[in-house]
């Protein structure tokens, strides 16, 4: 039986970790090559780097952290923020991530994903969803969550599945920082709506939230990072918390 | 003791040289090339592929005489040969990604789109899961039934001689999963992704 993934997120800027509050407020926690392995050591399913603030600053940083973490990390290794072109995503496949995953530019440039999808696989093309709720709707943002684009996240969600996007990953931006849960009803609309794996983002204080985000938002993987950052909970205390709720996970 | 990687412009091969490397230390030598005389030389090849069917068999005959080297290798000299994904996918005759395209023929069979049954699973196959071995191979040394290791496709080979199937994984139906026919050996998920059992089936690899 496939197993639901856990995924840890480190926020990097300038080749730090780095954890905000909504995206401000950031923290310096550490060499991310080193806490990328504690946790592929601990069991984690992937790993994940977002280079924050990489759509407006000098990235040159993150290739070598990814360059260093796949040569120490053995499990699938995704890396998103600033991507914006073909050419950026070769720069990091060839540094040895695994997927990378794309925002912004999905949005001003939709070709982006269905030209590196077929030039690379759709199985390394994650694309990245921000989206922030406004009435009874989601509307998508870009740039790390500094833009409303005013675009309806379900039908995005949709088209990029039609792009050749090969996961979704969804941010819900009002749950962001906030430790206070997923955006179920966000991430299994988006789940029912699209063939292709989602990864539920944004949110997570506690372990009944990856929980939820699973069972209630259909999640196939869940992605988290200040619950493990800060060392509030291992990777292996969330997998044998979800072993316990019956849900099936890598032990 | 050489082991090839062969680089056919088939995607991402970062992790599967970083893993090799990882295994061999020192004491063997990686070589990443599409160079057919160091293929030729080689001890093993490792054949990888990322992307589709097409585009793998597309990349493998755009670099003249390759095909033939690694058939040379494989088939007439019999020397070890890991396929990884679509690296596996393309022994078959066939396969049906984008359009129907000629594979290297050398475990009859074809490529066909694994079954979602109509939605009920979600396509690509992405993540862990469990290997079921169901026949003895070299590369499952010290590997456990059960085993996690990590997928990530939408294709499925299906070979005519099911005996050379040494195990398969439980997505919408029973998957192949890896292969193993005299001296040729392929694995649909990626030993290089699979944490430190991959690597063991790496080291069982190279240890052939």
């Amino acid at each position: 039986m496939l197993k639901n993934r856990i995924i840890p997120c480190l926020d990097v800027k300038n080749g730090r970790v780095v954890k905000g509050i909504n995206f401000v407020d950031l923290k310096d926690a550490g060499d991310p090559v080193e806490q990328a392995k504690i946790y592929s050591d601990g069991g984690a399913d992937e790993i994940c780097f977002l280079d924050i603030t990489a759509s407006n600053e000098n990235r040159d940083t993150i290739y070598d952290v990814v360059e260093k973490t796949s040569k120490k990390c053995f499990v699938p290794l995704t890396v998103g923020g600033g991507v914006r072109s073909i050419e950026d995503i070769n720069k990091l496949l060839n540094c040895g991530a695994d997927k990378v995953s794309i925002n912004t530019a999905a949005v001003q440039n939709p070709e982006v994903v269905s030209e590196s999808s077929k030039k690379f696989g759709s199985q390394c093309i994650v694309v990245a969803i921000d989206a922030k709720k406004n009435g009874d709707k989601w509307e998508i943002f870009t740039h790390g969550g500094r833009n409303n684009t005013g675009i309806e996240a379900i039908e995005f969600a949709k088209k990029m599945e039609d792009s050749g996007a090969g996961e979704l990953l969804v941010t819900s931006m009002d749950r962001d920082g906030t430790q206070v849960g997923y955006d179920i009803d966000l991430m299994s609309k988006i789940s029912s709506k699209v063939n292709i794996p989602v990864i539920a983002s944004g949110g997570v204080g506690n372990l009944d939230h990856l929980v939820d985000g699973i069972k209630l938002g259909n999640a196939s993987a869940v992605l988290a990072a200040s619950i493990f950052h800060y060392g509030k909970h291992s990777v292996k205390e969330a997998k044998e918390y979800l072993d316990s709720k019956g849900i099936p996970v890598r032990i | 003791m050489n082991v090839t990687i062969v680089d056919y412009n088939s995607g991402n091969i970062s992790s599967v040289i970083n893993s090799f490397k990882e295994v061999a230390k020192d004491k063997v030598n990686i070589e990443v090339t599409s160079d057919l005389n160091k293929i030729k030389s080689s001890d093993k090849i490792v054949l990888p592929g990322q992307g589709s069917f097409k585009s793998c068999v597309d990349a493998l005959n755009s670099i003249s005489g390759l095909v033939d080297t690694l058939s040379e290798f494989a088939i007439n000299n019999k020397k070890p040969l890991l396929g990884i994904c679509v690296g596996l996918q393309m022994f078959a005759d066939i396969g049906y990604e984008e359009t129907e395209t000629k594979g290297l023929g050398w475990i009859s069979g074809k490529v066909s789109k694994i079954d979602n049954q109509n939605g009920k699973y979600k396509l690509p196959h992405i993540g862990w899961n469990e290997i079921n071995i169901v026949k003895d191979s070299k590369i499952f040394k010290d590997i456990e039934s059960n085993s996690h290791m990590y997928f990530v496709h939408s294709y499925e080979f299906v070979p005519e001689d099911k005996n050379v199937i040494s195990s398969t994984t439980d997505y919408s139906s029973n998957i192949v999963c890896s292969v193993e026919k005299e001296n040729i050996f392929g694995t649909q998920f990626h030993p290089e992704k699979s944490d430190k059992i991959g690597l063991q089936i790496i080291e069982n690899f190279m240890n052939l």
